[in-house]
């Protein structure tokens, strides 16, 4: 271990005392005490670098300054960072930097989040001392896919070129010429179509890597961050959703070093929000009177299926439940199959994928809480599973069904069986070909609409916040994470008419289906909902959302629900 | 003056004022200095303005007349400047040099406050504002400009572009 000093202040001071283990950059033990030391090129989950020199400080007795990322600590050490030497020279590196970084950010997509407006801001001088013009180098350069580079922006810092190398393992991309004519480019042959590319665009401190979908969509300062979790797959990656105009504008993976640490798969960041967009998104409850769907009421439709489910006897009625939705929506539809209906029929898809997987993040389940769905019971007590279920619908014995956010007819012998069924009730998101089957449709909120906790693979609960406001639930502070223009805009101004659509979360539904049944269901919450699942399922125990936090917690290692693998992929 | 409390004040007349007569030729005196005076009341619909470039009309935004293409890329700081969150503006990607233009580009005129903040923070010099103070509407969504009411050639803006390169 050693001890030393990191001194902030700029005229001295007695500094913050810290103790790390032997080896420790500078740069991490200022980072301790809560000291951010300029940088560009060092990344917490990259190797080092050294080679933009903005973490120059200065440490007592060393003969030169040192770079905070590579210098490693010393007992007794006393580091100042904000000396007038050490800022001189930060200064001086900024001026370099800038010599030929071109003056758009007006047009930058990076601009408000930019490390280079930030440092410049709080370093710079605010002019150049050079009158030469600047380099021109090649703009929009397409390094792949998902990938634009624009060279003039780029400050060399090699941090894309390290993530290819060490993250994703695929090295692809590389400095090309020398002096002011370097620039990046792939190999030869290459193509930056990495399954993980597009994380060389948030670790960019500049925007020289910009992201193709996102390119000039919103600027950074119109937009809401909202901490949430990919639904695409059960790794359950921790994201920032973005958000303008009530609109999902982009993802970005958030810090969770448990879970994905800072990145996250093209996939997720591209496909796993598009629904919350989609155009075929459900508006409205709706019933089939005469063979055609009719949008109808909340009221009318939740009367009309509780009424539709009583005629028939329980084990008549089987009840599926899905591992898209939250644990919340699985455990009060389990309660409702359960108490309510009293059905033997009850369980989930599965949709994993065999082989779509690798050893980094991307798993062959598709779905984010199968392990939640599980845990909670959405499990037959008769080992009743999906196709079970289906072969029961053929031969008619079971003659209603309740699915709940998933698609059942992806296949044509489960659409003919669907078909053959007396009632079915869907709440799903999209227009689905179940839902064009159904004769009761709720139209139910997705992941981003609503707080919700998942169980990733490995057995952690995580809490995904509301980013999108409905039109039960308005978007004001301290409900949701707000932008600039939803504080001060007004409900007039045509920014704020982004659509709300009217939706309500999937254990909302069910539950008030059950209570019009005579079950007793009535919560407050989605909160109020975990409290129950933690004292009723042992494995959630102690758990709650404050707990649970941005981070995610372990579910407890007690006594675990029984574990069905009958469930089926349906193709 | 003198207030009698009831809140109506009764003026505090002097002797000749009294005597009411003298008063009235004062009071006709300046009315014939008056009719003779040069007239600076000018006969508005029939006969127009020409405010000089310094006056701030609605803000609009530059085309270039050779290429027909606006100045504007689309940058969004006008938006992030207006006080009263009149304007919006949607990016796009254009293969032109300038990368990026504006998709659409609003501003709503009952919003506007005409303070030039938008031309002031404009890094492209392309809105700017113009002589036009005539605006009426008769419905809130008319009042609502889009881009087909704000591009303007440059030629049309010579005058205020002229005073910006002076004076600013």
């Amino acid at each position: 271990m050693a001890r030393l000093t990191i001194v902030d202040d700029p005229i001295g001071g007695k500094g913050k005392t810290v103790e790390v283990e032997n080896g420790t950059t500078v740069i991490r033990a200022a980072a301790e005490v809560g000291v951010e030391i300029p940088h560009f090129c060092w990344h917490p989950g990259l190797s080092i670098a050294g080679n933009c020199r903005m973490c120059l400080v200065e440490i007592e007795k060393m003969p030169k300054l040192a770079i905070a990322c590579s210098t490693q600590v010393a007992d007794g050490m006393v580091v100042h960072v904000n000396s007038q030497k050490a800022v001189e020279a930060r200064k001086a590196v900024l001026e370099f930097i800038l010599i030929n970084h071109p003056l758009d950010c007006p047009i930058c997509d990076e601009a408000g989040e930019c490390n280079l407006q930030d440092y410049t801001y709080s370093h710079g001088p605010g002019h150049s001392a050079l009158e030469e013009a600047k380099n021109k180098k090649s703009k929009r350069v397409s390094l792949g896919p998902n990938v634009v580079y624009d060279a003039e922006r780029c400050i060399l810092c090699s941090r894309c070129i390290r993530f290819m190398d060490e993250i994703a393992k695929n090295p692809t991309l590389t400095f090309v010429e020398r002096g002011d004519r370097v620039y990046i480019d792939t190999f030869p042959g290459k193509e930056l179509d990495d399954p993980y590319s597009m994380n060389v665009i948030d670790i960019c401190p500049v925007g020289a890597l910009t992201n193709r979908e996102y390119r000039f969509k919103a600027r950074v300062w119109e937009t809401s961050s909202t901490e949430g979790i990919c639904v695409g797959c059960s790794r359950g990656c921790n994201t920032n959703i973005w958000v303008r105009n009530n609109e999902i504008v982009r993802l970005n993976p958030r810090l969770n070093p448990e879970v994905n640490n800072y990145w996250i798969c093209d996939n997720g960041r591209l496909d796993s929000y598009k629904h919350v967009n989609s155009e075929q998104r459900l508006n409205s409850p709706m019933i089939r009177k005469d063979g055609v769907l009719q949008e109808v009421g909340w009221d009318e439709a939740l009367a009309h299926a509780a009424d539709a489910l009583k005629p028939f006897s329980k084990d008549e009625v089987a009840i599926i439940g899905s591992a898209y939705a939250s644990v919340e929506d699985n455990y009060i539809l389990q309660k409702f199959a359960r108490q309510v209906i009293g059905t033997p029929n009850l369980s989930f898809l599965s949709h994993a994928i065999d082989g779509d997987e690798d050893n980094f993040l991307i798993r062959a389940d598709k779905t984010p809480n199968a392990y939640g769905a599980r845990e909670v019971g959405v499990v037959s007590p008769k080992g009743i599973d999906v196709s079970r279920i289906f072969e029961l619908i053929a031969s008619g014995k079971i003659k209603a069904l309740y699915v709940m956010d998933d698609d059942l007819a992806a296949s044509k012998e489960n659409e003919e069986a669907l078909a053959k069924l007396d009632v079915l009730m869907v709440n799903h998101w999209m227009k689905t070909r179940t839902t064009d089957l159904a004769d009761v449709i709720f139209p139910s909120a997705t992941y981003a609409e609503k707080f919700g906790t998942y169980v990733n693979f490995a057995g952690r609960v995580q809490i995904s916040r509301p980013a999108v406001s409905t039109l039960e639930r308005e978007r004001v502070p301290g409900r949701f994470r707000m932008s600039r223009l939803d504080n001060f805009g007004s409900t007039f101004d045509r920014w704020n008419k982004g659509p709300r659509r009217n939706v309500r979360s999937s254990w909302e539904i069910v539950s008030a289906i059950g209570n019009l049944l005579g079950g007793k269901m009535r919560y407050q919450s989605s909160e109020k909902v975990f409290e129950e699942v933690a004292q009723a399922i042992p494995a959630f125990k102690g758990l709650s959302y404050a707990k649970i936090g941005y981070r995610g917690a372990p579910l407890s290692k007690g006594p675990v629900g029984k574990k069905s693998k009958e469930e089926v992929a349906v193709k | 003056m003198t207030n009698n409390g009831n809140g109506k004040i009764k003026p505090k007349m002097t002797f000749w004022e009294k005597l009411y007569f003298p008063e009235i030729i004062h009071g006709m005196t300046i009315t014939m200095k008056a009719m003779f005076r040069p007239k600076f009341t000018r006969q508005y619909p029939e006969e127009r303005w020409n405010p000089p470039p310094v006056f701030r009309g609605r803000p609009v935004l530059v085309v270039e007349d050779e290429t027909g293409v606006e100045r504007c890329v689309a940058c969004g700081l006008c938006a992030r400047v207006c006080p009263s969150l009149a304007i919006q503006v949607q990016a796009a990607e254009t293969e032109l040099d300038k990368e990026r233009y504006p998709e659409l580009f609003e501003i709503n005129m009952l919003r506007c406050i005409f303070c030039g903040f938008c031309e002031e923070v404009c890094p492209e010099e392309a809105i700017i504002m113009s002589k036009d103070f005539e605006l009426t509407f008769s419905e809130p969504k008319d009042a609502i400009f889009g881009k087909d009411k704000l591009l303007i050639p440059r030629s049309q803006l010579e005058d205020r572009l002229e005073f910006l390169k002076q004076y600013r």
